[in-house]
């Protein structure tokens, strides 16, 4: 067993995070799969082990855990269902603008329920029209009165429908461009905030997708969070928090498929011996390996360095999600080939993992976004090296 | 209201076997677990302390390493862990247990419940409840699968017969012993296991309790092991081949030739 | 004072400790506890929680562990007690089939140890089931009637029974191991001091030593324990429904009904405030002879009306694996295994169920195993008498039609 250091408090959240995962998530997962249906009950199970408590600080309710925490707890649950995974770590996503510069009052009023799990979070940015390019965000908040009204719709929107705090990404100011959008707390039940249809997806089925819709919904001015302008500037603080966590998500979902596939690779008798015995899937295997625990180290790394404070975490943030996701894909994808014709069917968990862990590479920033920042950072590092 | 609940770690016994030749048991890297059945009591403890804004205490007898079972009733919401242990205590049988555990109640004090599991899965014999609700002169319901209701001096439950149930009042103090139908244990929270860590455990010898040194341990134990073995193998069985319907009829025909089908 | 190890030899290799079951033996330092010794630094200790099931001693190397046992004094003046009892339980004045297989056994063990075979009877208006306890193998019925005993409940019974037994001095007596059975003994033999084992699958008289030799099954069935009470009477045993069978009752046979009253109040802190039936179609899997279970391999819930057909067919009771009762698809109490029953019928159909060692644990004493499984290495096939590798949703229509014919 390889020590990654971690503190007692942090094992201890591994090990109940891996019991949860083992004794109540792995009955229902295949069911969650098939039916496509995000569980109220197992939601309700992670809030009373007080592990949604732990990415908000303590003088909201919570245990002040960082990062790192949310990427064991978030690796643990991936091991059996990155879908169930995924809707505990949309929560944080969702709470981070909050946390990250919401006022005193804004924390007060909506951390506590969401460290308790009373509410779920969600975080409202990517639209129809805007996807990896923020800029084209069309929902609109205008200024009136003492609030602001909404127009417009979000897609895709994890926890879409079942939270009841949302953190929403809307131009204030559409001329200003970059510089024109701003962060919003809104609450399920507002006049005007409506749910659309739940996608019927591809994979992590455990978790809702629902579309976000604003009609001349209203919000009270004291929900805007921090300044007019800052909503760019909160969402991309809100990634480089986040982004671990999908790493850890990918690193899980292929610790999951590889584990399941090491198993069936030693029980499957061909030509009068476990495949396992093979070279070639011997070979397979270790390379599976290998690259889980590089990208493993790679997350857990670039968690470390987001709870540090320090101020340049975007690049390590990209490269952690980046390969985490990559390695993902690859090793579902030879999950599924080591069990064979097995792993073709529905029956097996193999394929599972693999329909679950494309979306790694395309969530909070795709792939090539990531290879965006990652080379615009190396490049200008290189830069300003060269000028001193 | 106090209440008292008695676990017990046992080894998780599915991996527990015997070795054909040497008659001797085999364990092979098997766990330590708290007994299945005694989740559900200490659940069920920990429900009503809620309800009635009680104390629970969770108690076992054991070795040094038992304070880990306590050490997790703990986390999962009992307010503080007892161990009795003591070389004495070594071999004992269902009554001497039940003798030791109920020294130790005596020296809780003013206990007006205690839960336990039905049964042990290592011994699976369920006397250890009755055994100590006998010897502390209280009255005892076993299998008890609901609750209905429960008061300072009074305790309304259901206890599971074959084919139905009883409703059955008894007064308090009483002893439960309760089966897996009567709730769902909860998983351990992180700010109780954080408690846990650093709880005291007290430990109690056989002199702390008051025991009486001919009735704990081998001493107190009417029973003993004469003799451990394997159980018979099951003979070989046969893979029927061939196509479902022909499949099915060389089985009917085998059971109709072996008597089990008429 | 029970496993011995002699430290002049040990060398705290830690064999021992690996072998240990429960995980009590600890290796010591010799210097933190003064325990010398020229060439080795540390030492095994016996903690407490050993149950001297012995298994470290064969695994030393070094010969250093022995058992030894302990001398323990008569309890009670043994010679003073004779004769095998049967406790007659009895519900609503009509007495439990599982009394009559004891009877049937008592008679044996009773005529290999040359004493008599008793039943007892305790309720109220009862005194007319007496006569059917003779006729099935019964010297002799000791009948205590009293409306405090017309239906169970465990302080007057044990009040009774314990006086009884004071006054009669019995050497063995044999339960029933249902739910009253085991609460029952447990506080007899919990009041008077003596030695219970419960759930016998074996019963003997070992003549030589006058003893009964109680046979059990313990770590969920993985290792049989043949017990003794050697210095308490009398030896208690309780034992499951269908492990012995009944006599065939001999209308002929004499015997006596012997009347006994207990002197003073029964008295009782508990009381029965309803009984209830399970009207709903109560799952008596412990009973049942047929057992027809469904696992992960039925797919969905609706498909569990394939196990019910078979079932029905075959006049059994419906199982399940634990994979389908956390799926939700058939409620707990179809649940056969670790957690959830011990079954032991005569056939047990496993249909779609992988066979876990839990679920295992749950069935394996069934007489005759069949399993029809789609993975051909499913564990299930390993201790099945008959196994078909298919299809379940081809196999169980076949096996239905074929049935039917």
């Amino acid at each position: 067993m390889i020590d990654y250091g971690f503190t007692e408090e942090q094992l201890m959240i591994q090990e109940l995070a891996r019991q949860i995962a083992e004794e109540k998530v792995r009955p229902l997962r295949a069911k969650l799969d098939e039916e496509g249906t995000h569980s109220p009950e197992l939601m309700k199970i992670l809030a009373e082990s007080d592990l949604f408590a732990i990415f908000i600080p303590e003088e909201y309710g919570g245990l002040g855990g960082g990062a790192l925490e949310l990427c064991i707890v978030t690796e643990e649950l991936s091991k059996v269902c990155g879908g169930v995974a995924v809707s505990y770590a949309a929560t944080a996503l969702g709470a981070y603008p909050i946390i990250i510069g919401g006022s005193e009052e804004q924390k007060k009023k909506y951390l506590p329920a969401i460290a308790s799990g009373e509410t779920l979070a969600a975080f409202g940015i990517t639209e129809p029209n805007a996807g990896s390019d923020a800029g084209g965000t069309e929902t609109t908040a205008v200024k009136d009165g003492d609030s602001y009204i909404l127009n417009g719709s979000k897609i895709f929107i994890t926890n879409g429908g079942v939270a009841d705090t949302y953190t929403v990404i809307a131009m204030t100011n559409r001329s200003k461009g970059a510089r024109g959008a701003s962060a919003f707390i809104l609450e399920k039940g507002m006049e005007g905030f409506e749910f659309g249809k739940e996608e019927d997806k591809m994979g992590i089925r455990a978790s809702a997708t629902r579309e976000l819709v604003f009609t001349d919904c209203r919000v009270p001015a004291e929900n805007l969070i921090s300044r007019e302008g800052m909503g760019f500037v909160l969402a991309m603080k809100t990634f480089d928090h986040s982004r671990p966590g999908i790493g850890a998500q990918a690193v899980g979902i292929a610790q999951g498929a590889l584990n399941e596939a090491v198993e069936y690779a030693s029980g499957r008798i061909q030509f009068g011996q476990p495949i396992s015995s093979f070279q070639a899937i011997r070979h397979l295997i270790a390379d599976m390996a290998t690259k889980i625990e590089a990208a493993r180290n790679l997350v857990y790394r670039a968690a470390a360095v987001v709870d540090s404070g320090a101020k340049n975490m975007s690049k390590i943030s990209a490269m952690s999600k980046l390969f985490a996701s990559e390695v993902a894909m690859e090793v579902t994808t030879n999950a599924v080939q080591i069990f064979g014709g097995y792993g073709y069917m529905r029956e097996y968990p193999a394929e599972k993992f693999m329909r679950d862990a494309k979306i790694t590479q395309i969530y909070e920033e795709t792939s090539q976004i990531q290879r965006e920042v990652i080379g615009l950072e190396t490049i200008k590092e290189a830069k300003s090296r060269a000028k001193k | 209201m106090k209440i008292v609940v008695c676990i017990k770690q046992v080894p998780d016994t599915t991996e527990v076997r015997i070795n054909p030749e040497t008659n001797t048991l085999i364990r092979e890297g098997v766990e330590s677990i708290i007994n299945p059945f005694d989740l559900y009591a200490l659940e069920e403890g920990i429900r009503i302390k809620e309800k009635t804004n009680g104390e629970v205490i969770a108690l076992t007898m054991g070795p040094p390493q038992a304070e880990n079972a306590l050490r997790d009733a703990i986390a999962l919401g009992c307010d503080s862990g007892i161990l009795l242990t003591d070389r004495s205590f070594a071999g004992a049988d269902t009554w001497a247990t039940s003798y030791t555990l109920s020294r130790g109640i005596r020296r809780i004090g003013e206990v007006d419940l205690i839960i336990c599991g039905k049964q042990a899965i290592d011994g699976d014999t369920a006397q250890v409840g009755p055994g100590i609700a006998e010897m502390l002169d209280i009255p005892c319901i076993t299998y008890v699968k609901k609750i209905d209701e429960i008061d300072g001096e009074h305790i309304r439950a259901r206890r599971m017969m074959e084919g139905g149930h009883h409703l059955i009042e008894g007064s308090l103090p009483a002893l439960i012993t309760v089966v897996k139908e009567i709730n769902e244990p909860r998983m351990p929270s992180l700010r109780g296991k954080m408690r846990a860590k650093k709880e005291e455990i007290i430990r109690y010898s056989a002199a702390d309790i008051a025991c009486e040194v001919d009735r704990i341990g081998q001493m107190g134990s009417p029973t003993v092991v004469e003799k451990i073995f394997a159980p018979p193998a099951r003979d070989k069985g046969m893979m029927i081949k061939g196509e479902p319907p022909a499949a099915a009829a060389k089985l009917v025909s085998e059971l109709k030739a072996k008597g089990v089908l008429l | 004072m029970s496993v011995i190890i002699d430290l002049d030899k040990c060398s705290g290799c830690g064999l021992c400790a690996g072998s240990c079951p429960f995980e009590v033996i600890s290796i010591r330092s010799r210097e933190d506890d003064s325990e010398p010794h020229p060439r080795f630094k540390r030492y095994a200790r016996i903690e407490a929680g050993c149950t001297l099931c012995g298994a470290c001693i064969d695994t030393c190397p070094l010969k250093a562990m022995r058992m030894e046992k302990v001398e323990k004094k008569e309890r009670v003046p043994l010679k003073e007690y004779k004769d095998l009892w049967v406790f007659a339980e009895q519900k609503e004045g009509e007495v439990e089939e599982v009394s009559y297989e004891l009877l049937g056994k008592g008679r044996e063990l009773a005529d290999k140890r040359g004493c008599g075979l008793a039943a007892v009877l305790l309720g109220h208006n009862i005194a007319s089931e007496a006569e059917k306890l003779i006729r099935s193998g019964a010297d002799r019925v000791y009948l205590i009637e009293d409306p405090a005993l017309e239906n169970f409940t465990d302080e007057p019974y044990t009040q009774a029974l314990s006086w009884l037994i004071g006054e009669e001095k019995p050497e063995i007596i044999l339960m029933g191991a249902t739910t009253i059975g085991r609460a029952f003994a447990s506080r007899v033999a919990a009041k008077i001091w003596t030695g219970l084992t419960a759930d016998c699958t074996e019963l003997d008289i070992d003549t030589e030593r006058g003893l009964l030799l109680q046979t059990r099954p313990a770590f969920g069935g993985n290792i049989m324990a043949t017990i003794l009470s050697e210095h308490t009477r009398p030896q208690m045993a309780t034992v499951r429904h269908k492990v012995f069978k009944p006599l065939t009752a001999d209308p002929s046979r004499k015997g006596e009904v012997i009347e006994k009253k207990y002197p003073g109040k029964l008295t009782s802190r508990t009381k029965i405030i309803e009984i209830i039936k399970d009207t709903t179609q109560q799952v008596n899997l412990s009973d049942a002879d047929i057992i027809v279970s469904g696992g992960r391999g039925l797919g969905k819930p609706e498909n569990f009306k394939l196990v019910e057909e078979l079932a029905d067919l075959l006049g059994g009771a419906v199982g399940a694996s634990r994979a389908a009762v956390d799926a939700g698809w058939i409620p707990y109490a179809h649940q056969v295994g670790q957690t959830g029953r011990t079954v032991a019928p005569k056939l047990y159909i496993a249909l779609g169920i992988s066979g876990a060692i839990q679920h295992q644990v749950g069935m394996r004493s069934a007489d005759t195993i069949i399993a029809v499984n789609k993975d051909p290495h499913a564990p299930i096939f390993d201790i099945a008498n008959y196994g078909i590798e298919g299809d379940i949703f081809e196999v169980v229509p076949a096996l239905i039609k074929e049935l039917k014919k």
